[in-house]
């Protein structure tokens, strides 16, 4: 089981929160006006990748907010977490 | 290639059995090759194996980090079963259950495949419905799937504890008896023998490090760490590790990679005669030949290429399987472990052509592959050889994401999601 580091609560269990997948992917502000490819790679298409994946958590079962998190997918060590909004590490 | 029979094995004998041949060859790569398939798995063995023996491509190499057989193929559950909702599903499926019933025959290797009934059980009202629908989706399809009571369950499978006091009782249950199980590794060795003696090179430790591709972007063969290999036509079935591979082109697909656990108790004498599978409460259990219990967990909740899963998610499927079934309480689990398992959107699996000129994929099996290999090979095959998917196969392209003719298939794992 993971500890994660909420930036609001301190490191918590992972069974407190809940993965929301990789993170800064931007719907589109006009979803009716883009191309059905663009529309799915924001849809479906991810990077997927074995090493540093930026990611969602949401504290569910804490303070309830997102954050995004950096992860090293090949060792599940995460390098660092951060308030929604605020640039990636 | 030696072919094995009791008459062979009576020769042997005199011999002390030390005339025994290597099963397949291991062969440096060569320069190129007429097609390449990226990753030495059951699938992408079985992929060789009927191109080789059915398309005549014969000067082909199979390409694998590690050894064969090593990655998903020698850690799964090995859970056979076509009892899939949708027409589409259920004819993959079902195909490659009809290539399981006679797979020991065709590849003159036993890979034990036991058709000793996969049972679903039923522990909701909407659990029941579900199964019901299913049974009669089947049926209309051609594959075989029944309905049975609380008490028809127990019949088939003694063990299991139908009591009305349980947090999750046996409503009913629905049984493919055509399902079952095979040996894993056997699988592996046996399309690689035969795809060996059909001249399919099997290159092992060889990692695939960059696709090359000409001014056309088409495919021109691949770099690898034991040395450049041309070929027009690359097929990758990379499994977890698919996402990895394909960004080599340039692709990004709809997948995400996860580790999926199972364990095994410790061996017992046989007392779990089919396979039982319960979504709702999510476990899956069969017994093997050497008398192990083999059981199935979940995914983890995060994407993760790390071979193995959390522990609490291995405790949550134990203690259904203990609710389940009393008498295994005081078994001792002797092993677990995790594979990485690329998950499609849909959850059905992604075969056929991509964007790029002569390179193919086959992917997304998620947590249920292994009962597809014979199937998925044999129209894979079809795909790279004539370069268009076969009938069975094209509802899976990887397209379908764009067009939205998604074949949205909650039974592909054994999980309610």
């Amino acid at each position: 089981m993971l500890l994660i580091a909420c930036p609001w609560c301190g490191v918590r269990p992972e069974l407190e929160f809940t993965y929301g997948g990789e993170a800064h992917i931007a719907r589109p502000a006009d979803p009716a006006s883009v191309s059905d490819t663009a529309w799915t790679a924001f849809l479906h298409e991810r990077t997927n990748p074995k090493g540093m994946h930026r990611e969602r958590w949401r504290h569910t079962h804490g303070c309830a907010r997102f954050f995004n998190a950096v992860r090293d997918t090949a060792t599940d060590t995460i390098t660092a977490t951060y308030k929604p909004g605020a640039p990636s590490p | 290639m030696q072919r094995f029979s009791a008459l062979a094995l009576l020769r042997h004998a005199v011999s002390h059995h030390t005339g025994w041949q290597p099963q397949w060859r291991s062969p440096a790569p060569k320069p190129a090759y007429d097609a390449l398939i990226i990753g030495g798995g059951g699938h992408g063995l079985a992929t060789a194996y009927y191109l080789a023996s059915q398309h005549g491509l014969r000067n082909i190499a199979v390409l694998e980090r590690g050894w064969i057989g090593g990655g998903n193929t020698g850690r799964n559950t090995t859970i056979i079963r076509s009892n899939y909702l949708f027409a589409e599903s259920a004819a993959l499926y079902d195909h490659a259950v009809r290539l399981w019933e006679s797979l020991s025959q065709t590849l003159n290797y036993n890979v034990m495949f036991s058709p000793r009934g996969v049972m679903m059980l039923a522990h909701t009202h909407h659990d029941v419905q579900v199964f019901k629908r299913h049974v009669h989706a089947n049926r209309a399809a051609g594959v075989d799937n029944e309905w049975l009571t609380p008490q028809q369950a127990q019949d088939f499978c003694p063990p299991l504890n139908v009591a009305h006091n349980l947090r999750y009782p046996v409503l009913g249950a629905a049984l493919q008896r055509r399902g079952g199980v095979a040996r894993h590794d056997a699988v592996a060795w046996g399309y690689a023998r035969a795809a060996d003696a059909l001249g399919v090179d099997i290159i092992q430790n060889c990692e695939v490090t960059a696709i090359d591709r000409d001014t056309n972007g088409a495919v021109t063969g691949v770099q690898t760490t034991r040395g450049p290999i041309r070929a027009p036509k690359i097929g990758v079935v990379a499994a977890g590790h698919t996402s990895v591979v394909m960004a080599m082109a340039g692709l990004r697909l709809p997948l995400e990679s996860y580790p999926l656990q199972a364990l095994v108790s410790e061996p017992i004498k046989p007392a779990l005669p089919c396979v039982v599978m319960s979504n709702t409460i999510h476990a899956y259990i069969s017994q093997s030949d050497k008398g192990e219990l083999v059981i199935g967990a979940g995914t983890d909740a995060y994407t993760s290429y790390t071979q193995h899963g959390a522990l609490h998610i291995a405790t949550h499927t134990l203690d259904a399987i203990c609710e389940l079934f009393p008498t295994f309480r005081r078994l001792r689990m002797l092993r677990n472990w995790g594979g990485i398992v690329d998950v499609t959107p849909d959850r059905s699996p992604i075969i056929g052509r991509t964007p790029v000129s002569g390179l193919y994929v086959n992917c997304g099996w998620g947590t249920g592959g292994f009962k597809a290999t014979p199937g998925s090979g044999h129209v894979f095959a079809w795909t790279i050889a004539r370069d268009e998917p076969h009938p069975i196969n094209a509802p899976f392209a990887l397209d379908r994401f764009r067009t939205g003719a998604t074949v949205d298939e909650a039974a592909a794992a054994a999980v309610a999601h």
